[in-house]
């Protein structure tokens, strides 16, 4: 147990480098997606600042800084002006809670690589995330623009149903390890079975079907293709960020990147079994491999992110609520039916 | 201390979202009012040590019933409402009402000894406990009031739904 002004420094020290850290890793991601899709279109993405484009991140922050603020006359000032702090707040707020890897021991203290561990965790990221969806749906209707209320009201509607099918994707999960507690989760999926395959949820707990729903639905949540209707460039302009421009269009931007990172990370600790891997060597080795095993499975599910985005077209709307409805959640229901009888039948 | 400080502190904001609730004109801040409170409520829960039922507060109150009225209010696209002077007799009875009201039941609560108090954080509201109760002590309650919900939906599709107030559906030409 650490000492309360200890206390108090490191979780300021840890606060300060999660936010630095989350936003270069959003800054980087946009500039990773950018580069991924444009191989895939046969270009070269971003190249003239710095090399391989790496400075473009920086280049396109100045450039979001200087720009001209504009605010329409027609719109409504107060929540104009509060959405994208409500979307971004919420959007880095949900990280506080997800463990980067095992306790590192500096100066004779051990510190859990986390900013805090509540007993609750995996619900805190949920309820941050639902309250997120006011930053989209008050941009939308105070902007007093049709395609920003047309935006705002898809959003709403979408980010609620697939809400219910990501909730429900997680049950299984909780189920099976017992927990809410993000790192009690990650400890229950360390180990391997019949020798070699390790002990992941998405293996071992036979939550296969969960983890499918819940990248499609974290899909949906997070506006990207092939869920993006609310900011529907072809159809709506730009969605509820039509009327938005320099660092209130950048917030909503960082946002939407900081979700699509929260939601990688939830994924490497629910199913993926967290930061748990293959650990050897000398003690520095040690104390860094759990973390890199970490990033390098949140890695991989930004990049399938990227491949999906490059890859898929557009949902029509309809069949974007139909799917939520009709298929997702009848499959979450059952992937949770099925789990609770396993796990009872085992007992 | 700190905990009574903010209990306090998010009790207030709570009290004076009601307040803001009732005199906002437009329905979108009536309804952010609404979310505040909502909010603050689960503050103050989780204060009390019931950090579950907190939870869930935020996530299905504030974060999908708000969300729903507020996207009702943004689709029907409702103007601000229209002041009224309001009613005397609201004013001359409701008042002193409330005001009697609140101190009869803190008189109550002040004179009754035996209810005992209990200290902010004391009680803990961990899912696990939550679960036990809902599905061994009050397993009957809690599946009735399911029913009831299910009902109730059932109750709303079949009135938003009415087949005499649709249009025939249209004859397919061979």
């Amino acid at each position: 147990m650490l000492s309360l002004p200890i206390f108090i420094i490191a979780s300021v020290i840890k606060t300060v480098l999660v936010i630095l850290i989350l936003l270069t890793s959003v800054a980087y991601t946009v500039w990773l997606e950018r580069k991924v899709v444009g191989h895939m279109q046969n270009r070269w993405g971003p190249t003239r600042v710095g090399p391989f484009g790496l400075l473009q991140p920086l280049a396109d922050g100045i450039k979001f800084l200087v720009k001209e603020d504009l605010t329409p006359p027609h719109v409504y000032k107060p929540l104009f002006i509060a959405a994208p702090m409500i979307a971004v707040i919420c959007a880095l707020t949900s990280i506080a809670v997800v463990p980067f890897g095992t306790a590192i021991p500096i100066a004779g203290y051990s510190i859990p690589l986390q900013v805090t561990d509540l007993n609750i965790g995996l619900l805190v990221i949920l309820g941050v995330t639902s309250i997120g969806v006011y930053g989209v749906a008050l941009a939308g209707w105070s902007s007093n623009s049709k395609y920003s209320l047309l935006g705002g009201l898809r959003a709403s509607a979408q980010m609620v149903s697939y809400e219910i099918c990501l909730g429900l994707s997680l049950v299984g999960v909780l189920i099976v390890s017992g927990s809410f507690s993000l790192r009690e989760i990650v400890q229950s999926q360390s180990g391997h079975f019949w020798g070699f395959i390790p002990k992941w949820n998405i293996f071992y707990g036979g939550q296969f079907v969960a983890f499918f729903i819940y990248l499609m639905s974290a899909y949906a949540e997070t506006n990207r293709i092939p869920f993006d209707l609310p900011e529907a460039e072809t159809e709506l302009v730009a969605g509820y960020h039509t009327e938005y421009s320099a660092m209130k269009f950048a917030m909503f931007f960082m946002a939407e990147y900081a979700n699509m990172i929260t939601v990688a990370c939830v994924a490497t600790l629910l199913f993926l079994g967290g930061w748990s891997g293959p650990v050897f060597g000398p003690r520095l080795l040690v104390a860094i491999l759990p973390t890199f095993w970490f990033v390098a499975k949140v890695f991989v599910f930004l990049f399938i992110y990227i491949w999906v985005r490059g890859t898929l077209p557009r949902f029509r709307y309809d069949q974007l609520m139909a799917f939520g409805w009709k298929f997702l959640f009848p499959l979450a229901i059952a992937n949770l039916v099925v789990t609770a009888l396993i796990v009872a039948w085992r007992s | 201390m700190l905990h009574l400080v903010l209990f306090l502190v998010f009790g207030a904001i709570c009290v004076a979202g009601a307040i803001n609730l009732l005199a906002q004109t437009h329905p979108i801040s009536s309804a952010l009012s609404l979310v505040v409170v909502m909010a603050s409520l689960a503050v103050e829960y989780l204060l009390l040590g019931a950090e579950f039922v907190a939870a869930v507060q935020v996530i299905v109150y504030a974060g999908a019933v708000m969300v729903l009225f507020v996207f009702v209010i943004m689709l029907l696209n409702a103007g601000a409402e229209e002041r009224t002077k309001g009613s005397h007799v609201a004013l001359v009875l409701g008042v002193p009402g409330v005001l009697a009201g609140g101190l009869l039941v803190a008189w109550t609560l002040l004179k009754r000894s035996d209810t005992g108090m209990v200290a902010l954080g004391s009680l803990p509201g961990y899912p696990k406990t939550i679960g036990w109760l809902l599905f061994h002590e009050f397993l009957l309650p809690f599946e009735v009031t399911s029913i009831l919900v299910l009902i109730a939906i059932m109750g709303a599709v079949v009135l938003a739904n009415r087949p005499d107030v649709l249009p025939p559906p249209e004859t397919k030409e061979n």
